[in-house]
C-alpha cells in the first residue's frame, strides 16, 4: 500500500505545471499504470480523492489506463505483450528480454484551465 | 477562461530514479557494490545480514542500511558484528525511497566495499522504488510457502537473485524449493537462486562468493567503460 506516497509524487508534479502554464484549476489527470508497477489502480484512485481536496485539483476527474506488459526479444526480435508475468520469449525461448511498457507510472496528460 | 491539455508524459516516480541514478554512479565511482534486500517481514533478512557481514568484515569492508517502520532494533544488531550501519524509521512508509539513502551517502566510510539496503519488510511497494542498488535480492523463507513468487510477481520480476532462506526447516514444513524456485524462474528466468540457512550456514559461503564476484565484474565493467 504505498499508493499514497505515489499520488504524493504525483501532485509535485501537478502542481509544477500548473504553475508553469499558469493554471487556475486541474480538471482532469491522466495516468497509465504499467500491470508490473505494483500498484493497485483502484487504490490510487481512492488515494487522489483523498489527496486533492483544498488543491489545485480539488475538482479534477480522474482516468487510469492499464498497461500490459511489452517487450521485445533481443534474439529473435519478437515483440511480445504478456497477460501473466513471465519474462520468457514465448517465439524462440529467450531470456533475453527488453521491456518496452509495463513496469511504470506515467503521468500522461492534464487538463488544465487558465 | 480558457481551457489546455498538456501531454506531459512523464514517469510519477521520474524524481526517484533520478536520484537512484545519481547514488549509483557516486557508489560504482568509489567501488562500493550496493544490494538491495527486499522480502516480507520476518523472512529473516537481518539474520542472514548478520552472517554475510561476519563472512566479508576480514577483507571487504562492508556496510549496512536497515529500514524500517519503527526502531532501532536491527543497526543495533549490525553494529554489534562491528559494522557501520544506520537505520532509517520510516515512521508509517512502507518502503525505502532513494532520497532517504542519498542523504546517508556522507557517512559512508571511504574503505567500504559493499553497502547492503535491507529494505521495509513488505513483498510489494519496494518493487516499485529503485535506491541506486547493482543487485536486487529477494528472500523467500520457507514458512512463507513455495507459492508466493506468483502471488507477489513484482518483487521477483525486478530482482537478480533470489534467496530461499531458512533451509534448516524444510525438513519439517511441506514447502519445496524447487517449485519455489521454478515459480520465480518462470516469472524472471534471469534470477539466480541461492539456498541458505543462517542458522546452520548452508550456501552463506556460495552467496557471498557471488557479491565478491558481482563486484568484480562491476570493476571491470567500469575500466572497460
Amino acid at each position: 500500500m504505498h499508493e499514497m506516497s505515489i499520488v504524493a509524487s504525483l501532485f509535485e508534479i501537478l502542481e509544477a505545471k500548473a504553475r508553469e502554464n499558469q493554471a487556475t484549476k486541474i480538471v482532469g489527470v491522466k495516468l497509465k499504470v504499467g500491470k508490473l508497477a505494483g500498484v493497485v489502480p483502484e487504490f490510487i484512485a481512492s488515494a487522489f480523492d483523498i489527496y486533492k481536496q483544498d488543491t489545485i485539483a480539488a475538482e479534477a476527474g480522474l482516468e487510469i489506463e492499464e498497461v500490459p506488459l511489452k517487450m521485445r526479444c533481443r534474439k529473435c526480435s519478437a515483440e511480445i505483450v504478456q497477460e501473466d508475468y513471465s519474462l520468457l520469449c514465448p517465439s524462440c525461448g529467450s531470456t533475453n528480454l527488453e521491456i518496452l511498457e509495463g513496469m511504470d507510472l506515467f503521468l500522461d496528460k492534464i487538463d488544465l484551465e487558465i | 477562461m480558457e481551457k489546455k491539455v498538456i501531454q506531459v508524459r512523464e514517469e510519477i516516480l521520474g524524481s526517484n530514479k533520478k536520484i537512484a541514478a545519481d547514488i549509483r554512479a557516486k557508489l560504482e565511482a568509489a567501488g562500493v557494490l550496493v544490494v538491495n534486500l527486499l522480502s516480507s517481514p520476518g523472512s529473516g533478512k537481518t539474520t542472514l545480514l548478520e552472517r554475510i557481514v561476519e563472512a566479508l568484515k576480514p577483507h571487504h569492508a562492508p556496510a549496512v542500511i536497515e529500514g524500517d517502520i519503527e526502531t532501532e532494533r536491527d543497526a543495533e544488531r549490525i553494529r554489534r558484528k562491528g559494522v557501520p550501519a544506520w537505520q532509517i524509521t520510516t515512521g508509517g512508509a512502507c518502503h525505502l525511497e532513494a532520497k532517504m539513502v542519498a542523504r546517508l551517502l556522507p557517512e559512508i566510510p571511504a574503505e567500504t566495499r559493499f553497502l547492503f539496503i535491507e529494505n521495509v519488510g513488505n513483498l510489494v511497494c519496494p518493487a516499485g522504488y529503485d535506491l541506486g542498488e547493482n543487485l536486487r535480492c529477494v528472500l523467500l523463507s520457507a514458512p512463507e510457502g513455495d507459492d508466493k513468487p506468483k502471488k507477489y510477481p513484482s518483487a521477483f520480476a525486478t530482482a537478480d537473485c533470489l534467496i530461499l532462506t531458512k533451509s534448516d526447516l524444510f525438513p519439517v514444513l511441506p514447502f519445496d524449493p524447487e517449485r519455489a524456485a521454478r515459480e520465480a524462474l518462470e516469472i524472471n528466468p534471469r534470477l539466480r537462486v541461492f539456498i541458505t540457512s543462517a542458522l546452520n550456514g548452508v550456501g552463506i559461503e556460495e552467496f557471498v562468493r557471488y557479491l565478491v564476484e558481482s563486484r568484480e565484474a562491476l570493476l571491470q565493467g567500469r575500466r572497460h567503460a
